[in-house]
C-alpha cells in the first residue's frame, strides 16, 4: 500500500489489517504515555483545503503519537481561488520535505492530482463528495470494537447521501466487509443512479427501525432552510430525524453512529446524542487510532502481505 | 508554383475518380487522368483520397483577450494541420463579438478562410439582442451564445425571427441552466460514484425539443451545436422529417469517447457537452453515418496546460480538436470516400451556404488525405495541448493542404 485515496482500493484483508492495526495503536493510546517512536524522523504534511477541524486535529494527533514532525497548511474555502494553484501549494509544501501528504480538499480527486504532482504517499482526507477513507475505517473500527465484527451488521445511512463522501466510503467498504446497507433519504438527496450502487434504499426511517443493527445519521445542511433539496427542514425531521420515539422502537442492541458536527434537534434528537446507543465520541478516539494505523503503514516498511 | 497530384482518388461530382489534379496558382486548373508533369512539383497521392478541404463549424480561436489559449495564426496553423481550409470562429471570445468591427476584425481569408461567427444576445448575456444587423453586413451568417445556452425563450423566438428575416441561421449549444447548474460531467452512474454533480442528458434534450417548436414558429434555420445524446438524434431525426430547416454537428470526441474516461478524473475528460454513455456514442456514429447529424464539428477549444493542471471540477471545458478531428472521425465510423468529405467539408459548408462541393476546375480547397496512414499527435500546431489523443499514434493522416493561398500545409520538418 503507498497511498490511501479511496476504500475501493481497499479489499477486506487490507481492511482487515489496518482494523487490527488501529486496535493496537487504541492500546497505545490508553497508556499513561501515550505515545510510540514508530515514525520518528519522519514529517507529515497537511493540506487542508476546507475548514476541518477534528479531521485535522485527528490527524494532527494521531502523527504525534507516532513521533512524527507535522506541517500544516490551511486555508478557507473562499480564498483559495484568489491564491496559488492547488500544484504550486502542493510544490511548495513538498519542498520543505514532508514524506507523505494528507490531503483535504473540495474538488473530487484533488489527493490523486496530489500525488502525481509531488510523488509523494498520499492520505486522502475528503475529496468534494467523492472518498473519506479514513472516516469509513474509523467507523468500521467502532463497530467491530463495539460488535466484534462487521460482517453481517445491517446498517441505514440516513440524510444527505448524495452529496456525503462519509456515505460513498463507508457505503463501499461495509459492502466489502460483508454488512448490508440501506440508504435512507428524500429522493432528492439520495445519488443519482442510486440503481449502480447495489443497495437497498428507503424513502423514511420508520421504515428500517425494526431490523437494523446501526443508524448511521450524517448532517443536514440546514443554513437555508431547506427549500431547495426538501421543503423544508420540519418536514425532513417528519421523516427522516431519529426521535426519541422512534430511538425507542430500535432494537435493544443496535447503536446510532454520527461522523459530527451533529445538528442536535434536527437529525438526531439531542437525548439520544448523548444517550446508551450513540457511539460518537469513540468514533473519535478510535479515529485518532487508525489514522494513526494508515500513517504507520504508509511510512514503514513492515509490509505484511 | 505548379503542382499536380497524381495517384489519388479524387472525389468529383460524379464520385471518387483515378484522377490527376494540376493545381496553378491557387485553384484546380486540370482534372483528368494521364497529366504528363510539366515543371510541376508532382505530389503522389497513391492511396489517399482527395477532396475539398474540410470546413469546421466550430472553433474556438481564443482571439480577442485570450491568446495564451490561442491566437488566429495558431489557429490557422492546427487547422491546416487538420485539413481544414475553412473554420468558423465562436464568438465567446474577449470582448464577446457582438458588433460588425468585432466580426471584421477576425475574418481572414488567407492562408485559409476564419469564418466569423456573432453572438445571439449582448455579450452572450442572454438578456438583449447582439448588433444582429451589424454583424451581418460584416458578413456573418451563424449566431450563437455558444458556451451558453440563449435559455429566455421569448428572446430566443425573437433573434429567429430577427435572423430569418435576414438569412441567417441560429445555432445552439444546448444546456439547460436550471438542470445543468453546477454540472461537471454526463449525470449517470460515473459521476454517482464520483460524487461529481452531473448534466444530465435531459438538460440538453428539453432545450432542443423546445426550440424545434421555435423553428416551426419562426421558420427560422436551426443548427444543433455538438449533439451529445441518442434523444437528442431523435429529436433531430423527427424534426427533419417534419421538414423543419434543422441541421446538426457532432464533435469527434463525443463519437469515440464516453463518460467511462472521467473515472481516471482527468480534467483532459471535461468538456461541455460532456462525454455521454456507450449508447449514445452508439448513436450519435450511426446518426452521423445516415446523415441525421449533417456535419462534424470539431468544438476545438484550446485550454493553456496549467488551466487544465488542476482538479477536474475547476479546469475549464473543452479539448482542442482540429488536428486530430479527421483522424478520431475515421477510427469511430466507418465512411467511404464520399461520405467522409460530406460530413467533414460538404455538408458544414452547406450549413453555412458555402459552396464547399467536390473537386472541379477552379476549386481552390483541396486536401490529400491518406486513410490508411499513421501519425503520431505529438507536435501540436495548436498553442495548447489539452487533447485526450496527445502522443498518441493516429490512424489517416492529413498529408497536404491547398487553398487560394497555393500549397499551405507543412511537412514533418515544418517547412512548407
Amino acid at each position: 500500500m503507498r497511498d490511501l485515496l479511496s476504500v475501493d482500493d481497499l479489499d477486506r484483508a487490507a481492511i482487515e489489517d489496518l482494523l487490527d492495526l488501529g486496535d493496537d495503536f487504541v492500546e497505545v493510546l490508553g497508556r499513561d504515555v501515550p505515545k510510540v517512536p514508530a515514525l520518528r524522523g519522519k514529517t507529515i504534511g497537511l493540506m487542508f483545503y476546507e475548514p476541518s477541524t477534528r479531521t485535522r486535529l485527528s490527524f494532527d494527533r494521531a502523527a504525534k503519537a507516532l513521533s512524527a514532525d507535522v506541517l500544516t497548511f490551511t486555508v478557507g474555502g473562499s480564498s483559495v481561488s484568489k491564491g496559488e494553484s492547488l500544484k504550486d501549494t502542493a510544490l511548495t509544501l513538498k519542498a520543505m520535505g514532508p514524506h507523505l501528504m494528507v490531503v483535504r480538499h473540495r474538488a473530487t480527486g484533488a489527493p490523486w492530482r496530489v500525488r502525481d504532482w509531488t510523488a509523494l504517499p498520499v492520505v486522502n482526507a475528503g475529496d468534494g463528495a467523492h472518498q473519506h477513507p479514513t472516516q469509513a475505517l474509523l467507523d468500521l473500527l467502532t463497530l467491530r470494537r463495539h460488535f466484534g465484527k462487521v460482517d453481517g451488521l445491517r446498517v441505514a445511512i440516513v440524510g444527505d447521501i448524495r452529496h456525503s463522501r462519509v456515505a460513498r466510503s463507508l457505503a463501499g467498504s461495509l459492502q466489502t466487509m460483508g454488512s448490508s446497507v440501506t440508504l435512507v433519504a428524500p429522493s432528492t438527496l439520495l445519488p443519482i443512479h442510486v440503481e449502480s450502487w447495489e443497495v437497498d434504499t428507503a424513502g423514511g426511517i420508520d421504515q428500517v427501525l425494526g431490523e437494523v443493527d446501526v443508524v448511521y445519521l450524517l448532517r443536514i445542511q440546514t443554513e437555508r432552510g431547506g427549500g431547495e433539496v426538501f421543503p423544508s427542514v420540519a418536514e425532513y425531521v417528519s421523516r427522516f430525524g431519529l426521535t426519541r420515539r422512534r430511538a425507542d422502537l430500535l432494537p435493544a442492541d443496535s447503536v446510532v453512529m454520527h461522523p459530527g458536527p451533529m445538528n442536535r434537534g434536527v437529525e438526531i434528537d439531542p437525548q439520544v446524542a448523548d444517550g446508551p446507543r450513540a457511539l460518537v465520541t469513540h468514533q473519535v478516539s478510535n479515529g485518532i487510532a487508525v489514522r494513526m494505523a494508515v500513517l504507520f503503514r504508509l511510512l514503514t516498511s513492515e509490509v505484511p502481505e | 508554383m505548379r503542382y499536380l497530384i497524381t495517384g489519388g482518388s479524387v472525389l468529383t461530382e460524379s464520385g471518387p475518380e483515378d484522377v490527376d489534379v494540376e493545381f496553378v496558382d491557387g485553384s484546380v486548373t486540370r482534372l483528368e487522368a494521364g497529366i504528363q508533369p510539366d515543371e510541376h512539383q508532382v505530389i503522389d497521392a497513391t492511396d489517399s483520397w482527395v477532396g475539398p478541404g474540410f470546413f469546421d463549424l466550430h472553433t474556438h480561436l481564443r482571439e480577442p483577450g485570450q491568446e495564451w489559449k490561442e491566437d488566429i495564426a495558431s489557429g490557422m496553423a492546427a487547422a491546416i494541420a487538420g485539413g481544414f481550409t475553412s473554420v468558423v470562429a465562436m464568438p465567446n471570445t474577449d470582448p464577446v463579438i457582438d458588433a460588425g468591427h468585432l466580426a471584421r476584425q477576425i475574418t481572414r481569408h488567407e492562408p485559409i478562410r476564419v469564418i466569423p461567427s456573432g453572438a445571439v444576445t449582448l455579450g452572450q448575456e442572454g438578456t438583449q439582442l447582439a448588433h444582429l444587423d451589424d454583424l451581418w453586413a460584416a458578413g456573418v451568417r451563424l449566431f450563437t451564445d455558444d458556451g451558453y445556452t440563449v435559455a429566455d425563450a421569448g428572446l430566443l423566438r425573437r433573434a429567429m425571427e430577427y435572423v430569418a428575416q435576414l438569412g441567417g441561421l441560429v445555432a445552439q449549444h444546448a444546456e439547460d441552466p436550471g438542470l445543468c447548474r453546477n454540472g461537471h460531467m454526463h449525470e449517470g452512474s460515473v459521476s454517482s460514484r464520483l460524487g461529481i454533480t452531473g448534466l444530465p442528458a435531459a438538460g440538453e434534450e428539453v432545450i432542443i425539443a423546445r426550440d424545434l417548436k421555435l423553428v416551426e414558429l419562426t421558420g427560422c434555420r436551426y443548427h444543433i451545436q455538438h449533439a451529445s445524446t441518442a434523444a437528442t438524434v431523435e429529436l433531430i431525426r423527427s424534426a427533419k422529417h417534419a421538414g423543419l430547416p434543422v441541421t446538426a454537428e457532432v464533435t469527434p470526441h463525443h463519437l469515440m469517447l464516453d463518460h467511462r474516461e472521467v473515472e481516471s478524473m482527468d480534467p483532459v475528460y471535461k468538456m461541455y457537452p460532456p462525454l455521454r454513455t456507450p449508447d449514445d456514442v452508439d448513436a450519435l456514429r450511426a446518426a452521423l453515418v445516415d446523415g441525421t447529424i449533417d456535419a462534424v464539428g470539431t468544438d476545438h477549444a484550446p485550454h493553456a496546460a496549467f488551466e487544465k493542471d488542476v482538479t477536474f471540477e475547476e479546469a475549464p471545458r473543452g479539448i482542442v480538436g482540429l488536428e486530430t478531428a479527421a483522424s478520431i472521425v475515421r477510427a469511430a465510423v466507418e465512411l467511404d470516400q464520399t461520405s467522409f468529405f460530406e460530413r467533414m467539408a460538404i455538408a458544414p459548408g452547406g450549413v453555412l451556404g458555402e459552396a464547399a462541393g467536390p473537386i472541379v476546375v477552379g476549386s481552390s480547397d483541396l486536401v490529400v488525405f491518406d486513410p490508411e496512414a499513421e501519425w503520431t499527435f505529438d507536435r501540436p500546431r495548436s498553442k495548447s495541448a489539452n487533447s485526450p489523443w496527445l502522443n498518441q499514434r493516429l490512424k489517416g493522416t492529413v498529408t497536404q493542404v491547398f487553398t487560394r493561398s497555393g500549397l499551405v500545409s507543412t511537412d514533418e520538418e515544418g517547412e512548407s
